[in-house]
């Protein structure tokens, strides 16, 4: 790769603050003041929340059709402008076309430094990176990974990277933090008018959630369907009285990358073996017991956890009130099993998932509003007993990174992740190592939850359990489990030894090329940019 | 994707110095915890190193000092290592880099890995042996955790599982795995080839604290003699074996083979090799080997081995393993083979005694008991007297039941 002359702005050494986590982090994100954070649950900002313009509906044709050519049109009539925010959603997942039609009808249009504001970006999206080389696109607020990440770790855009949760998305919409100008919702099916849902047609993603907040906030909303239904399109997940436009596509996506066929449960022993051990931990830590909830993802882990803990659940009699997904096949089979009420899901993974959540009404959509975020009067995420959860890296103190492999590169975005953690019971399940990677550090490589929200990391060499949750681990000794149950630190060195000791720290440039948001909006940590050619040692 | 290897010898170039190339290990996208070494020997220059890690800049520095101690041990003092690295650990690195080394020409030296693990006590020849786990001897991953899947058992194996290419390079791989990793408790086994291939995996295996060696295919006493000798030439260590019957004829000799020598602690049967010998195929219920394997238990127990049956290959049928394995209890085998850890626990739980030994068991664990705290030298229940083997038994039925967690109550009460 060659170098670019442009890259994140350098910052002066008095451009940071060490925040309440200790992490340096800087005051100016893309021109604007960012808090550092403060701990968790002490940023409480006052003030209105952020409103769209208003609008009259008698600017609107009268007999509801918004239709227009195309994208291009629908921009334009938008009112597209250099240097706005476009943002877009990742419902669709590795299959969308919808983002980058929308950035290339922009270039065409000749916008220039736009900011793209993704739920989350996938390998799919990796062309952004030719409109961020030609100036179209300025930088991504967003999750960042693959191609994109690299891009960005390396220093190659031109201004920092915006880590935020999915819940923390909403509250950046929702306090003005990120003015969206131009939302563009991808829509599985919609009707004129602009009503749209995910869950019918042939690209049918099951949830609209992510593009909820958009809806409502940005200043212009696109709706763009390859399944354009007569009014009244329903159920509206996404409600046209919200929208401006509404764009007729051939293809919003690739249905075989959207959901897939059929979800299938990992092989690996070793996760096997965890996904056990987070099951047999919840049922000896009393948490599985009648009416209670859990939420777990499609990750492999997850997905063996929900077998097991349904063997247990059939043990003892027991049902969940609500289940929480990522939803899957087996979380289905569970809901028609009777073994919970309700699947509260928030992405819809398999194609079994996708016919329940259209057919069963106990198979409700979600989104990050009702289940994340930060400004609302309370959400799901902190109804839910246990939620079992993924990281890249965990330290001795709990604190867990999910953004970055331990080597600095950014590596996956934040999803609900930082949102889960307020559930009653966060658990980690790892992996001890990966290659030869111990998953248990010293300190993590980029701080993305604080360990005091970290309950239990569990590991097929030993579950340890926070010190702080010491309710826990006295019910464990009641039920006097037979779980492997060890200090972290003792975890930690049997990995090292096994692996043959710690690696090394990463050696990072001190220039920040993105930055971590905590839940709250404020900034709970820096990612730091990678060396070109990450040394081999020597 | 793409796995190239090979532990054999090119030369190349026919004038002067004609370098000798070793290649061994493997690499592509879909390896892990491995890697592959290319050893080319030259006439000057040192010893140089390449390497492309997937974990280069957190274990670089680790990864080329592991392959210079190699280098070193072994003599060589200039040559050109490129390594492939997937996130091996030191002794596959090792194992990996001497295998490349040999294979280009190089012998003599001594390359272990100097970390040797505390491998305890040699077994008891009676122990528990209900589930042993197979661990392809060249896919080092596989056995890093599984001594966590608490198998009875596990076998690194160097026979079937590893292409014949691979043999010299799987060799070095087991010995020191068998050196440095913690099989928490399973018994260390090792399944060697046939003979006299397997003679050579002896010298390289037996001296690194192995439990039992299997020996495959066997069809005469004689084998065994030969085995056994071999293993005496490099350990004092008891090292047990348990010859596997695979031919018609092993069968028909299965009393003469079981009893050839005596550190034989079990005897096992290999049955696709058998069903394939007898020109049968194997199915689920196993009637076609039926006599193979009651004749087995037959000649175990009159050889006073345990009988070992074979394994069952579907990872993906419970049932139909759950089923095996309690027929295979029922027909007199004490144990049977695993090729996933997930067939572990319903392994144990089919091999479990039943309450009603549990219960005659407990009877005479306590009538032994009685007899100790009074310093009789006979064991009776009521009038009858029990017989020292009796008590044995029942003393490791209780053992068993208090280690699967069935007999909490009686440890208590």
């Amino acid at each position: 790769m060659t170098d670019r002359s442009s890259g994140p702005p350098r910052l002066e050494a008095e451009a940071f603050h060490v925040n309440a986590a200790g992490r340096r982090v800087p005051m100016d994100v893309n021109g604007h003041v960012a808090l550092p954070f403060e701990g968790v649950g002490m940023h409480r900002p006052a003030g209105p929340k952020h409103g769209p313009p208003i609008r009259s509906c008698s600017g609107y044709p009268a007999n509801g059709d918004k239709r227009v050519p195309d994208l291009k049109t629908a921009l334009e009539r938008c009112g597209l402008r250099d240097g706005m925010t476009i943002s877009s959603h990742h419902h669709l997942r590795n299959g969308d076309r919808v983002a980058l039609k929308a950035l290339n009808a922009a270039a065409e249009l000749g916008a220039r430094d736009l900011m793209w504001f993704p739920s989350a970006s996938f390998p799919c999206h990796e062309p952004v990176i030719d409109l961020m080389e030609q100036g179209v696109v300025h930088h991504i607020e967003g999750s960042m990974n693959g191609p994109l990440g690299a891009y960005c770790s390396r220093g190659r855009m031109s201004g920092l990277g915006v880590l935020r949760s999915h819940g923390g998305r909403w509250q950046a919409i929702q306090d003005g933090e990120v003015p969206v100008d131009i939302a563009v919702i991808a829509a599985p099916s919609a009707d004129a008018f602009g009503n749209a849902n995910g869950s019918h047609g042939p690209s049918a993603c099951g949830s609209l959630g992510f593009a909820l907040a958009d809806s409502i906030y940005a200043d212009h909303v696109i709706v763009v369907t390859d399944n354009l239904v007569e009014f009244p399109c329903v159920p509206w997940q996404i409600q046209g009285n919200n929208v401006d436009f509404v764009v007729e596509v051939d293809s919003i996506g690739d249905p075989s990358k959207i959901v897939s066929g059929t979800t299938q449960i990992t092989r690996s022993p070793d996760r096997l073996l965890i996904a056990e051990y987070v099951a047999r931990f919840l049922r000896d830590a009393g948490i599985v017991r009648d009416g209670f909830s859990f939420q777990a993802g499609a990750g492999g882990i997850a997905l063996a956890f929900v077998g097991f803990i349904r063997e247990i659940m059939r043990e003892q009699g027991v049902k969940a009130r609500f289940v929480r997904g990522g939803s899957t096949s087996y979380l289905v089979e569970l809901l028609e099993e009777g073994l919970t009420d309700y699947i509260l899901d928030g992405q819809t993974f398999d194609l079994a998932a996708v016919e329940s959540i259209a057919t069963n009404p106990h198979h409700l959509p979600t989104s990050p509003f009702t289940s994340y975020n930060w400004h609302g009067k309370g959400n799901f995420a902190s109804m839910v007993d246990a939620v079992v959860l993924g990281a890249t890296e965990v330290d001795v103190a709990f604190n867990a990174n999910v953004v970055t492999h331990s080597d600095g590169m950014l590596l996956h975005g934040i999803g609900g992740w930082q949102n889960c953690l307020a559930a009653g019971c966060t658990i980690l399940a790892l992996p001890a190592f990966r290659d030869r990677i111990p998953v248990v550090v010293d300190e993590v490589t980029t701080l993305t939850g604080p360990g005091e929200l970290i309950d239990v990391v569990v590991t097929e060499r030993g579950i340890a359990v926070n010190p702080r949750r010491t309710d826990l681990l006295d019910v464990l000794q009641q039920n006097d489990t037979d779980l492997p149950i060890r200090p972290i630190e003792e975890i930690k060195a049997e990995i090292e030894q096994l692996v043959g000791g710690p690696p090394r720290k990463p050696e990072l440039i001190d220039q920040p090329v993105a930055v971590v948001k905590w839940v709250d909006g404020t900034v709970l940590d820096t990612v730091w940019q990678v060396p070109d050619a990450p040394g081999l040692g020597g | 994707m793409t796995q190239e290897s090979a532990d054999t010898a090119t030369r190349r170039g026919t004038s002067g110095g004609s370098p000798l190339t070793g290649l061994a290990g493997r690499a592509g996208d879909d390896v892990r915890s491995d890697l592959r070494a290319t050893a080319r020997l030259t006439d000057s220059g040192g010893i140089r190193l390449t390497v492309r890690s997937r974990v280069g800049g957190l274990y670089g520095p680790a990864i080329e000092a592991e392959t210079r101690r190699v280098a070193e041990a072994l003599g060589v003092s200039n040559v050109e290592i490129e390594i492939d690295d997937a996130g091996a650990i030191d002794p596959v690195i090792g194992a990996r880099v001497e295998a490349a080394l040999r294979a280009a020409g190089v012998k003599g030296g001594d390359a272990r890995p100097a970390r040797r693990i505390d491998t305890g006590d040699p077994t008891d020849r009676d122990r528990l042996r209900r589930s042993r786990l197979y661990l392809p001897g060249d896919q080092p991953k596989l056995a890093l955790n599984a001594g966590l899947h608490r198998p009875d058992g596990v076998i690194l194996d160097l026979e079937d599982s590893v292409h014949p290419d691979h043999k010299a390079a799987a060799r070095l791989v087991v010995r020191n795995l068998l050196r440095t990793v913690d099989f928490m408790g399973a018994e260390r086994m090792v399944r060697i080839n046939p003979l006299p291939l397997g003679l050579e995996d002896l010298d390289a295996v037996a001296p690194e604290a192995v439990d039992v060696i299997l020996v495959p295919k066997v069809e005469d006493p004689e084998t065994l003699l030969l085995v056994d000798e071999r293993i005496r030439a490099n350990t004092d260590r008891p090292v047990w074996l348990m010859p596997i019957l695979e031919t018609a004829v092993g069968v028909e000799r299965a009393f003469e083979i079981a009893s050839a020598v005596d550190s034989i602690v079990a005897l096992t049967i290999g049955l696709e090799d058998y069903t394939a010998d007898l020109g049968v195929a194997k199915t689920v219920e196993g009637s076609e080997s039926l006599y193979a394997r009651m004749r087995l238990v037959n000649a175990a127990r009159a050889a006073a081995r345990q009988p070992i049956d074979s394994v069952f290959g579907d990872v993906a049928d419970e049932e139909g393993l759950r089923g095996w394995a309690v027929r295979s209890r029922s027909l007199g085998f004490d144990g049977m083979g695993c090729v996933h850890p997930r067939q572990i626990k319903p392994i144990h739980e089919a091999f479990a005694p039943s309450e009603a030994d549990l219960a005659r068991a407990r009877r005479i664990v306590s009538a032994f008991e009685e007899a100790e705290e009074r310093g009789l030298g006979v064991v009776s229940l009521g009038s009858k007297m029990i017989d020292p083997p009796v008590v044995r038994r029942a003393l490791r039925t209780v053992e068993i039941a208090r280690r699967t967690g069935r007999l909490e109550e009686v440890t208590d009460d």
